[in-house]
């Protein structure tokens, strides 16, 4: 019996040394966490980084920009992709942790505001819009269209997108109490798909046929108006490393693939906008 | 041990020796240590968690204004840098709605499955609905959220007054015919006594009668009712209701089941038809076993998340009036995910603190409910003594 004893721990020790020896030989790994505005660039630079290096193991979560940080300053992701900047108290106490935030701009988003594709309203103001989120706007008809109440979806309060709605267009000011709140773009997408009388906002790439984009102050958000600076609601998309990534390595191939005409394509075809032509 | 190998060395070779007791008692001993160990890990970490959200709650407990608003104020715009408010009266109304409602669904419904399940269905059929209701719990509450969402949003919207309408016909038919036959019955014994007339045929007659009547007048009513969001706290209310049912249904057979087959046969016995025998001695009998089935249920709906997130609309504000169902409302469980990215854990803000300070309401919440079902619980076993 003590030999069968004896067998078998050393049958897990040789397991348990085997598992250990292929942890210290894992592959090269980079963890991707933040934004779920970035996180499609990221997945589609993954899969095309991967393809030619088959050695890297590439992860990534998408949690929103305000986890991507910190993960970042718990040194729990190399790169936080970002959809608004770092805020100063969050830059604080990354450079407190000895973590020294770069930003890379990988592209330009703009913010669709989108309604069901029945509404007659196809165009607004910006201040139209602000009127709406803040509550003094809230029946159809105000802005021209049918007599019927708005429904206002706005993404979480926990989103890069919501920031970015909240200063570029309420300019800080309270959202309406009836808003309702959800917790992704596609989410937003399929409430305003599926509502009437739905109002939301979302990133630029994730408009499709199942929702009508609204064009604001009289233009319609296209990649071109965007870089132009045409359009009223837009912004840079970043992703964060700790400190400039080392030459040459797969942090820094990453963090510049957007710089590639390869890079562009994957951008364009998502619906951004590059940063570079 | 000694004793009896001394006198019969016979049994010698049947008995370890020294050495081998000695490593056996050791095994035993680490044995049981181990076990003890394995089981203190849930127990301390209990005490951890508690431990750690009181911590963690208490620098917003300490800031008396702040708490006077949280409970007070429905004006929550932490995220503010400059004056942010923290008042979650609107929250904690719309949890409690949300948990009423839906307990107000799954109770009846779970109690009547499990009373059919255990009294009126035979063996083996019953053996083939249960494990199919308790395959509720294995749905990953997401999908329930996603189906609250995408399917059961749009359906509320466009045909919400129509489905409403339908099942207010088909849950309150049944129950105002019934009530409304009994009533009948005992009025008319009242006035006509107990001799047949046509008279009394026709006052008996039209208690049903009036009673199907306001049923239709209301299945009528809402019908016209227009739902403008989909996601609403009936939409929340309905779907946990059903992640609460298996809990309530599993729970309340067990304690039926539990009531000994001589109350049944007693009952029956004694003359008692199967309605009688089962609403006024087998309820009654179980009914602190049922209690316990409808505070986990209601703790399963306190303490979800995913589904409310996601159904619920998240509406900071009470609805208006304050009974309708179809206006979207936030919980503190939606709040707690929805707010703890951005919450600044490392300058330790008050946005950061005051979701721990409502994890800690709702934690509060859930122990008392826990010993009240401890409680109710050890009621039934005393009373069976």
């Amino acid at each position: 019996m003590n030999k069968k004893l004896s067998k078998l721990l050393a049958i897990t020790a040789a397991a348990a040394l085997g598992l250990a020896f292929q942890s210290v030989a894992a592959q090269n790994k980079i963890v991707i966490d933040g934004s779920t505005t970035v996180g499609p660039i990221s997945k589609a630079f993954a899969d095309y980084y991967s393809e030619n290096h088959p050695d890297v193991n590439i992860t990534i979560s998408e949690s929103g920009s305000g986890n991507g940080v910190k993960s970042l300053m718990n040194k729990a992701c190399d790169i936080a992709n970002m959809s608004r900047f770092m805020k100063p108290a969050e830059f604080k106490s990354c450079v407190e942790k000895n973590i020294m935030p770069v930003a890379h701009v990988v592209a330009f988003d703009g913010l669709a505001v989108i309604v069901n594709p029945q509404n007659k309203i196809s165009t607004l103001t910006l201040e139209q819009i602000a009127d709406i989120y803040t509550g003094k706007i809230t029946n159809w008809k105000e802005v021209g269209g049918d007599d019927a109440q708005i429904i206002i979806v706005s993404r979480d309060t926990n989103s890069g997108t919501y920031e970015t709605f909240n200063e570029l267009v309420l300019h800080k000011k309270d959202v309406a109490k009836n808003a309702e709140y959800v917790g992704s773009n596609g989410h937003a997408r399929t409430r305003v798909n599926t509502t009437k009388n739905a109002i939301a906002y979302v990133g630029l790439g994730f408009v499709d046929d199942t929702v009508k984009p609204l064009s604001v102050n009289g233009i319609l958000p296209t990649s071109k108006s965007i870089s132009t600076g045409k359009y009223a609601i837009a912004r840079p998309l970043y992703m964060f490393t700790d400190a400039y990534p080392k030459m040459g390595s797969d942090i820094y191939n990453f963090v510049t693939l957007h710089l590639s005409k390869e890079g562009r394509e994957i951008i364009k075809d998502l619906g951004y906008i590059p940063v570079c032509e | 041990m000694k004793d009896y190998k001394r006198k019969n060395p016979a049994a010698k070779s049947l008995i370890m020796d020294r050495h081998n007791s000695a490593f056996k008692a050791f095994c035993q001993y680490a044995g049981r240590s181990m076990l003890l160990a394995i089981t203190a890990i849930p127990t301390i970490s209990i005490i951890f968690i508690l431990f750690f959200i009181a911590k963690e709650a208490l620098p917003f407990f300490e800031n008396f204004s702040y708490v006077k608003e949280f409970f007070t104020s429905t004006a929550w715009t932490p995220s503010k840098d400059a004056d942010p408010h923290f008042g979650a009266l609107a929250i904690f109304y719309g949890t409690l709605m949300v948990t009423i409602g839906s307990c107000v669904i799954a109770v009846p419904l779970g109690v009547i499955a499990a009373v059919c399940l255990n009294e009126i269905l035979p063996h083996n059929l019953a053996q083939k609905f249960k494990p199919v209701v308790e395959l509720l719990a294995a749905v990953p509450s997401v999908a329930y959220g996603f189906f609250a969402l995408v399917v059961f949003a749009p359906i509320l919207q466009n045909h919400g007054g129509a489905m409403m309408s339908i099942a207010s016909i088909i849950a309150g038919l049944p129950i105002a015919l019934v009530s409304s036959v009994l009533i009948g019955e005992f009025f008319a014994a009242k006035l006509f006594g107990k001799k047949k007339s046509s008279a009394k045929k026709i006052f008996r007659a039209a208690f049903p009668c009036a009673a199907a009547a306001l049923v239709f007048w209301g299945a009528a009513e809402l019908f016209n009712v227009k739902i403008s969001s989909g996601t609403n706290a009936l939409n929340a209310s309905l779907i946990l209701a059903i992640m609460a049912l298996p809990t309530i249904v599993s729970i309340s057979q067990d304690a039926l089941s539990a009531v000994g087959r001589d109350m049944r046969e007693g009952a029956l016995a004694l003359g008692s038809t199967r309605f009688e025998a089962i609403f006024k001695i087998l309820l009654p009998c179980a009914k602190s076993g049922i209690a316990v089935a409808i505070i986990l249920g209601f703790m399963r709906v306190v303490g979800e998340t995913m589904v409310v997130w996601m159904a619920s609309g998240n509406a900071l504000k009470i609805p208006e009036p304050f009974y309708n169902f179809f206006e979207p409302v936030r919980t503190l469980t939606a709040t707690i995910a929805g707010e703890m990215g951005e919450a600044d854990q490392s300058t330790g803000s008050a946005r950061y603190h005051v979701l721990f300070a409502m994890s800690f309401c709702l934690l509060v919440a859930g122990l008392l409910m826990n010993a009240a079902s401890q409680w109710v619980g050890s009621g039934m076993k005393l009373k069976k003594k």
